[in-house]
């Protein structure tokens, strides 16, 4: 059968250059559809990676806190196994995690990364007779640029400017503009125990993630050792890893090594990261549906080619041409306007595109100022191979229709 | 002399609501060197005994034998490949692919067969269609053709493969005489003594039948004496 090959590529050839405006009606069909495929992927999954990209550098990829994700057993469920405790209350003041130079000098010892000590305290923000909630994390601004970006996140002054006044603050941006502060400002702030100290403005961070932009402020640790009122209180070790998607596997190797509980970005976030998942099915069903529609074209115009060419196939068939030949010259047929379709679609998609990334966009939630795209060669793959199926697929019923014809009939009734 | 094509006890029935007979059983041999003419009124059954001689159709009962092989029990690659191998068809059509010059036509079969090269095709294709006096037309299309050249450009492709049987339908069917006058000499030289090859052609036409070596009249699907 190979060397039937030429002449099937010939005749299969012949047709559609025969039927050149169809042709490139067909071509055409599979091109757009291709095109925006790739298009679609590119900038979902780009806007996807961006999205995660600023999650990822604006929080800790492991946050060592000083929970445990088991209460601890009560004396009475020691002594009464069969007991069920209710009504506990927690302990008024966060216990701290216990020694926490030595674990972080212990984890420095195998962390394939970098890890830095903070203080975490819910305070709120009076400036001009305005009060504001705010997350305040005390920091060590040392170490904290090892482990975060906050310190190229910083729009207005610097993070060593913490060190310049005895009770500093950072204030994110969205936080500074809700407040109504400036550098330079003294807010006062008061801390869920009670404690009330008055800060200067030194900086303003911006993360481009509004709920950190709008609800954070950062301190030297003893200041926020301070607003706890627990002296030498560290309630959070904050681990960046070199490599993010190892993050979930270190960990747990931290919170084995320690028994304090330690997240990892990507289960701080499963919920949107499920989110994503379901995202990527849903584009991935709609790119493929789109791929469905364009290959409609390419079996309208094979059926077209096999009902006007019904006598060529009869002819062809009585000279001694096998079924499994004419329907190869079909599905032949069909492939070459898969082919040249997906070729012109990959051209149209990585244009496109382009042509997208090229556009400002401003969102509110986020900071980025053009689309993010990202330009994989999967999704010109993806892309390329449903076009390919689906137009073999749409060729095949009627070159199976043709192969099956049987010469005399038509002989028959052309005579 | 042993039949290069030997049918016996054929039958075909078109099965439908009212079953049609159209080959009612018929005995016959065709051998090497002959010029066979099958007449008949219309409808008799001529063409149909013709497809399937050619095997191009399948008996209802009874066995076309070519070249002392049995062909009722092959199945359709096999029945493909014997036509493509052993036998030729002219029809009153010229049945020419339009997209293709003549001398792609011709080469159809050569290239379908696979025995030679591409440049081996062309050569011999070019030789056929200049014995036929088609050497100036091996790159024209069939509609750049009168009547009378498609036909012969059929009658080449036909003769491709260089086939023991050719089979015609009314070649001269749509012809003028001339062209009629051309495209008979050609089949009649065909077979001529010692080619070893047979025509059988299919005719309503008086003049072609006389030329023939043998007839065979067919009414209402069976031989008549």
């Amino acid at each position: 059968m190979s060397g039937m090959l030429p002449l099937v590529f010939s005749i299969a050839r012949t047709h559609i250059l025969s039927r050149l405006r169809q042709t490139l009606v067909g071509v055409s069909g599979v091109a757009i559809g291709v095109g925006f495929s790739v298009m679609m992927a590119s900038i979902m999954e780009g806007s996807q990676e961006d999205f995660i990209r600023q999650l990822v550098d604006s929080l800790p990829h492991i946050s060592v806190t000083d929970e445990r994700r088991e209460p601890p057993r009560q004396p009475a469920d020691q002594a009464y196994e069969a007991a069920e405790i209710r009504g506990l209350t927690t302990k008024q003041l966060r216990p701290g995690i216990k020694n926490p130079y030595a674990i972080m000098a212990a984890l420095e010892g195998w962390l394939p990364g970098a890890v830095a000590p903070s203080v975490q305290a819910k305070a709120v923000i009076r400036f001009a007779g305005r009060d504001t909630a705010v997350s305040i994390t005390g920091i060590d601004p040392k170490r904290e640029p090892d482990v975060s970006k906050l310190s190229t996140q910083i729009r207005d002054g610097s993070l060593d400017a913490l060190y310049k006044s005895s009770n500093a603050i950072i204030l994110g941006s969205g936080l500074a503009k809700k407040a109504g502060a400036r550098i330079g400002n003294s807010v006062i702030v008061t801390a869920g125990t009670g404690r009330t100290l008055s800060a200067t403005v030194v900086a303003i961070s911006h993360a481009g993630v509004t709920q950190i932009d709008d609800n954070s402020a950062y301190v030297l640790i003893k200041t926020a050792q301070i607003l706890a009122g627990q002296t030498g209180l560290v309630n959070e070790l904050r681990v960046k890893a070199q490599d993010v998607l190892q993050a979930r596997a270190i960990a747990s190797r931290i919170e084995a090594e320690t028994g304090y509980k330690s997240t990892s970005w990507q289960e701080a976030h499963e919920d949107l990261l499920s989110a994503f998942q379901m995202r990527n099915f849903i584009m991935y069903t709609v790119v493929s549906a789109i791929l469905m529609v364009a290959s409609f074209g390419t079996y309208n115009i094979i059926s077209t080619i096999t009902h006007e060419k019904t006598r060529d196939i009869a002819i062809m068939k009585s000279l001694g041409f096998p079924s499994a030949t004419v329907r190869q010259i079909f599905v032949l047929e069909s492939m070459m306007i898969g082919v040249m379709g997906l070729l012109l679609g990959w051209l149209l998609g990585y244009a496109m595109s382009y042509g997208m990334a090229q556009i400002e966009f401003k969102s509110p939630f986020m900071d980025a100022t053009r689309l993010p795209i990202i330009y994989a060669p999967t999704h010109y793959a993806i892309a390329g191979l449903v076009a390919l199926s689906a137009s073999v697929i749409a060729g095949y019923f009627p070159a199976r229709k043709a192969a099956a014809l049987q010469p005399v009939e038509i002989i028959r009734g052309a005579s | 002399m042993s039949a290069l094509v030997e049918a016996r006890g054929l039958r075909r029935v078109l099965y439908g609501e009212v079953p049609a007979t159209l080959i009612n059983g018929i005995d016959m041999d065709i051998y090497a060197d002959e010029f066979l003419a099958i007449t008949g009124p219309s409808g008799s059954g001529k063409s149909s005994l013709l497809y399937l001689l050619g095997l191009l159709d399948v008996p209802s009962a009874g066995e076309v034998t070519i070249g002392g092989r049995p062909t009722s029990k092959l199945n359709e690659t096999a029945r493909a490949r014997m036509r493509l191998e052993t036998l030729g068809f002219v029809f009153q059509f010229h049945f020419l692919l339009p997209e293709f010059s003549a001398l792609e036509n011709v080469a159809l079969p050569m290239r379908a067969l696979g025995r030679y090269d591409d440049a081996r095709i062309r050569k011999h294709a070019s030789d056929i269609l200049a014995s036929l006096g088609l050497g100036d037309h091996a790159h024209k299309r069939p509609e750049q053709m009168s009547g009378g050249q498609r036909q012969r450009v059929a009658i080449a492709r036909a003769l491709a493969n260089d086939p023991k049987l050719v089979l015609a339908d009314e070649p001269t069917g749509n012809l003028d005489s001339a062209s009629s006058a051309q495209v008979l000499g050609i089949l009649r030289d065909m077979c001529g003594p010692g080619s070893g090859k047979s025509v059988v052609v299919v005719t309503h036409d008086p003049g072609l039948a006389e030329q023939a070596d043998r007839r065979l009249h067919i009414v209402d699907g069976k031989v008549s004496p």
